[in-house]
């Protein structure tokens, strides 16, 4: 592979590229799903190619293809190379990298079990007995089960001079009850709506204990049902742990990714309310407000060894005490600042240019316990597992519905209710923050499909959080 | 490997009862510009061949990006293996047996050949034109060659080569910023220069947007907007096997007239006018199907696999790729919304009070039996009053079931817009005025 490489670099140079990057990636998964009774899919994606980045004066081009030989790499680079030049006839600013990166190492994403070495009678047997379970409560219409196991083998090659080779493992999965009368449909999952996945091996599933859970599921979409709507008022909400994340996902981690900021994503993902002179002068939230990125952290889908501009895996600061602090950045976009970057640049695969994307962005936990938090709120709804999203273009103006709620009634949790949605503006409500629970009831959940860039690139992302309190947020906004 | 020697190599090589091999093979470029400037520039050439193996009614999915023989082989027994080790599944009836198919010529060469100057020329004109005016665009245009191949044991064998050329933008001023957008199949479907007029329009029409109280009013919709109504209740249940699982919006309303007379929508996979694909994904021939007339729901679309669970119902011809993911089901990609004969500017004459909408974005279901969904207004929002456009306001959320939206359907626009949807397919709209809808906040 090394040769392939260096034949691609070599040939950028010589065709006047003042920067190259090549990564060559095989990725292979499967997924197992069952739905009521049946395999709904079973099977394995197999894909492998390589692209060609290139930087010839300040202007960018790549090129992609499938199939991996000599002479393709030469068709694709020269590709790539006219790309850039064409690139150049609409020309921006110059295009600063900041200092050469020259790492050289490899990295395996550390498992206990191998999901791939997992028979998938095995794998089945499990979704069977969840998927049983769930479908002996008459009231549900769909049980739906599934498990993933990802293995992403990349080598990367630069003009710097760095050559890296990672093996990224992923695994993960969930269940899911769909309860159906005449007139509604509430669908309660586990344990997260947006399947539970992170850089693990097959123990992250088994530590989940689907079938240990799937009567709770089936009962509580049934009992969803005949619960009553969520009231339409302000009031103070309780956000579980996986819900959180999600919130901090789109308020936090999309609007500080710096190429938003920069404009680059205008005319799709959005661009980003948190402008270069907020950067250390704005209070993002309240002082109990901490949010950190990182790419270290054990089981994030944001955990690897280096980014895809092979800048090593970090933890940064975005939130201090409340207050803005840091963005998500690449190279290029962290040398307009005049900072370094921490590593932020990854592509779906080999098809795709790197873009900023999030890590494992988190909330660090507070020192409340979650049941106090409950027990000192006098009126309130506590809500749990995503349901809904929605965001404007700025990062501000959000909604977001969910699974299951509860009204809190002094200190105590009352009755179930259904369809919950809740809305505000992003700093409005990280100011309102006024309780995090502690880092016994904090979590590290993985969002397998974070959409961004043209084409379309869906990026893993992590995110961290403890049960937190907001207060005087409207709810309810239904219909 | 051609298409036919990839197919007859795979159903040559299986042991299992039936076989299908999907293959599709793209050649795709995109240029992205901001700031007026383009900032990425890429290419991609991939293949993607799809083994389908039944055994009984078991099926075993296998798919890689590697037609060479000997990966065509190991891909065609990963199919077979894990065919073999599902438990029967008696809701599946088998592969769809072969068919004619209508050819239809959509490939336009001059899609097929667009250079990276070519397409950098054409974002140079917007760039040029919106830093011209003084503002700055952002966008980005596609060109893509598509060749799509199914083939069966039973006697399907379906081949159909396609282009799509897309161009968008959205041009942003001091504060307000406006959309343009055109796709088709062929070159002269996006035309950068009026591309940029429309967006750089909107801009200046857009300068100052002062706040406003939300609620509820009524609405003229630009085709942007009207085209995500259609495509988020194709998404929320036009597929049959979200109607047989009970959470569509057209369970219930089956039959009934759920909207206003004058909405009628049909998936047509054959029309020219579209980004046509005469055969689904398992290469059953598109039908045309009739799916809300004079506002009554007829019905959704089918794939072989949802039709063999109703008695008497025969695939429409919109199967999705198979997944090993699982079924996503079928679902009408070329739908239509029948234009009707009015204009614009009689839409907002015709408007004591209302708003006149641009786009959405960042629409998502918050509950799928009412299609309700919520999102934000973006990129030109105004209000109408007394019969013109007064002012520009600021971006809206709304919360609104999209099947009420359609029952208030007033006045249909005479004038359709084709616009890149899922699954390589498109969707043709008009605007469309609505008497009621429902706003539930506004941002700042």
């Amino acid at each position: 592979m090394k040769e392939l490489v260096d034949h691609a670099l070599n040939i950028a140079q010589l065709k006047w590229a003042r920067y190259a990057d090549i990564r060559i990636i095989d990725r292979r998964e499967q997924v197992v799903s069952v739905k009521n009774g049946n395999v709904d899919g079973l099977g394995d994606q197999h894909s492998q190619g390589f692209g060609v980045r290139v930087l010839v004066n300040n202007s960018w081009g790549f090129a992609s293809s499938a199939y991996l030989n000599k002479a393709e790499i030469e068709r694709v680079t020269a590709l790539a190379v006219q790309i850039a030049n064409a690139s150049s006839v609409v020309p921006g600013e110059r295009v600063e990298l900041g200092d050469p990166v020259k790492t050289v190492g490899s990295y395996t994403t550390p498992v206990d079990v191998d999901p791939f070495t997992v028979s998938l009678e095995k794998k089945l047997e499990l979704l069977f007995a969840a998927d049983a379970i769930m479908r002996r409560n008459s009231g549900v219409k769909v049980a739906e089960s599934s498990v993933i196991a990802v293995q992403n083998h990349k080598i990367f090659g630069n003009t710097d001079g760095a050559l890296l080779e990672q093996v990224i493992y992923e695994c993960g999965g969930a269940i899911a009850a769909t309860a159906v009368n005449d007139t509604e449909v509430q669908v309660r999952s586990y344990p997260n709506s947006f399947r539970y996945q992170g850089t693990a091996g097959w123990e992250y599933v088994t530590n989940a204990d689907f079938v240990g859970n799937a009567e709770r599921v089936a009962e509580e979409s049934h009992r969803l049902l005949f619960a009553d709507v969520c009231p339409a008022k302000t009031t103070t909400l309780i956000l579980g742990s996986s819900q959180l994340a999600l919130q901090i996902h789109e308020s936090c981690g999309h609007p500080t990714e710096l190429d938003r900021v920069y404009g680059t994503e205008a005319a799709f993902a959005g661009r980003s309310f948190l402008t270069t002179d907020k950067l250390n002068n704005f209070r993002y939230g309240s002082e109990i407000v901490n949010l950190t990125a990182d790419s270290v952290r054990p089981t994030g889908l944001g955990t690897f060894g280096w980014d895809d501009e092979g800048i090593p895996a970090s933890a940064t600061a975005l939130v201090k005490d409340g207050h803005f602090v840091g963005y998500l950045m690449s190279r290029e976009t962290a040398s307009k600042l005049g900072l370094k970057s921490n590593g932020c640049m990854r592509a779906e695969g080999w098809n795709r240019i790197p873009l900023i994307r999030m890590t494992n962005v988190s909330l660090e936990p507070g020192e409340w316990e979650f049941e106090d938090i409950i027990a000192d709120t006098e009126d309130g709804i506590l809500m749990e597992t995503n349901r809904s999203w929605s965001i404007d273009d700025l990062r501000l103006n959000f909604q977001f519905g969910t699974e299951v709620g509860y009204e809190i009634k002094n200190g105590q949790r009352g009755r179930l209710l259904k369809n919950c949605t809740y809305g505000g503006i992003t700093p409005d409500f990280w100011n309102s923050c006024d309780a995090i629970a502690s880092g016994k009831h904090w979590r590290l959940w993985g969002t397998p499909n974070c959409g961004k860039g043209e084409p379309m690139q869906t990026m893993g992302t992590g995110h961290g959080a403890s049960p937190a309190r907001f207060r005087n947020v409207k709810v309810g906004i239904f219909k | 490997m051609n298409f036919r020697e990839i197919a007859d190599f795979v159903i040559s090589s299986s042991r299992a009862d039936e076989t299908e091999v999907l293959a599709m093979e793209q050649d795709e470029s995109l240029t992205r510009f901001a700031n007026n400037c383009i900032h990425q520039n890429v290419s991609e050439r991939n293949i993607q061949i799809t083994v389908r193996s039944v055994i009984g009614t078991k099926i075993g999915i296998a798919v890689a990006n590697d037609s060479r023989p000997e990966s065509l082989y190991q891909l065609t027994t990963r199919a077979y293996d894990l065919a073999r080790l599902q438990p029967d599944n008696p809701e599946f009836k088998g592969l769809p047996a072969g068919q004619a198919t209508t050819t239809i010529s959509a490939f336009d060469i001059d899609v097929a050949t667009c250079s990276p100057e070519g397409r950098a020329t054409r974002v140079g004109v917007i760039c040029r034109k919106a830093a011209g005016a003084g503002s700055i665009a952002a966008g980005s245009l596609t060109t893509a060659s598509l060749s799509i191949g199914v083939a069966n044991s039973k006697g399907i064998f379906a081949e159909h080569r396609a282009t799509t050329a897309d161009l968008s933008t959205v041009v942003m001023g001091r504060n307000s910023s406006g959309w343009a957008q055109r796709s088709g199949w062929r070159l002269n479907s996006i035309e950068a220069e009026s591309i940029a007029d429309e967006a750089l329009a909107k801009v200046r029409r857009g300068i100052d947007p002062v706040d406003f109280e939300p609620g509820d009013y009524p609405v003229i919709l630009d085709p942007y907007a009207t085209a995500d109504l259609v495509e988020m209740l194709s998404f929320d249940g036009m597929g049959a096997l979200s109607v047989q699982e009970g959470r569509s919006w057209m369970n219930g309303r089956l039959g009934q007239r759920a909207m206003a007379e004058v909405v009628n929508i049909v998936d047509d996979g054959l029309n020219m006018n579209g980004i046509p694909l005469p055969f689904d994904f398992e290469g059953v021939p598109k039908k045309v199907v009739p799916m809300v007339a004079s506002g009554v729901v007829l019905t959704p679309v089918y794939d072989t696999f949802t039709a063999g669970r109703e008695t008497g119902k025969q695939s429409t011809g919109h199967a999705t790729p198979p997944s090993p993911q699982g079924r996503f089901g079928p679902a009408p990609i070329n739908l239509f919304f029948k234009p009707g004969t009015a204009t614009l500017e009689h839409m907002i004459a015709s408007t004591k009070l209302g708003i006149y909408i641009t786009r959405f974005w960042y629409t998502r279901t918050v509950h799928p039996r009412d299609a309700v969904v919520t999102g934000m207004t973006r990129d030109g929002t105004f209000l109408v009053r007394d019969g013109e456009i007064a002012h520009p306001i600021k971006s809206l959320r709304f919360t609104q079931s999209y099947v009420e939206a359609l029952k208030n359907a007033e006045i249909i626009g005479m004038t359709p817009r084709v616009l890149r949807s899922g699954f390589g397919g498109a969707t043709s709209v008009p605007a469309v005025k609505l008497a009621q809808f429902r706003f539930t906040s506004s941002t700042r």
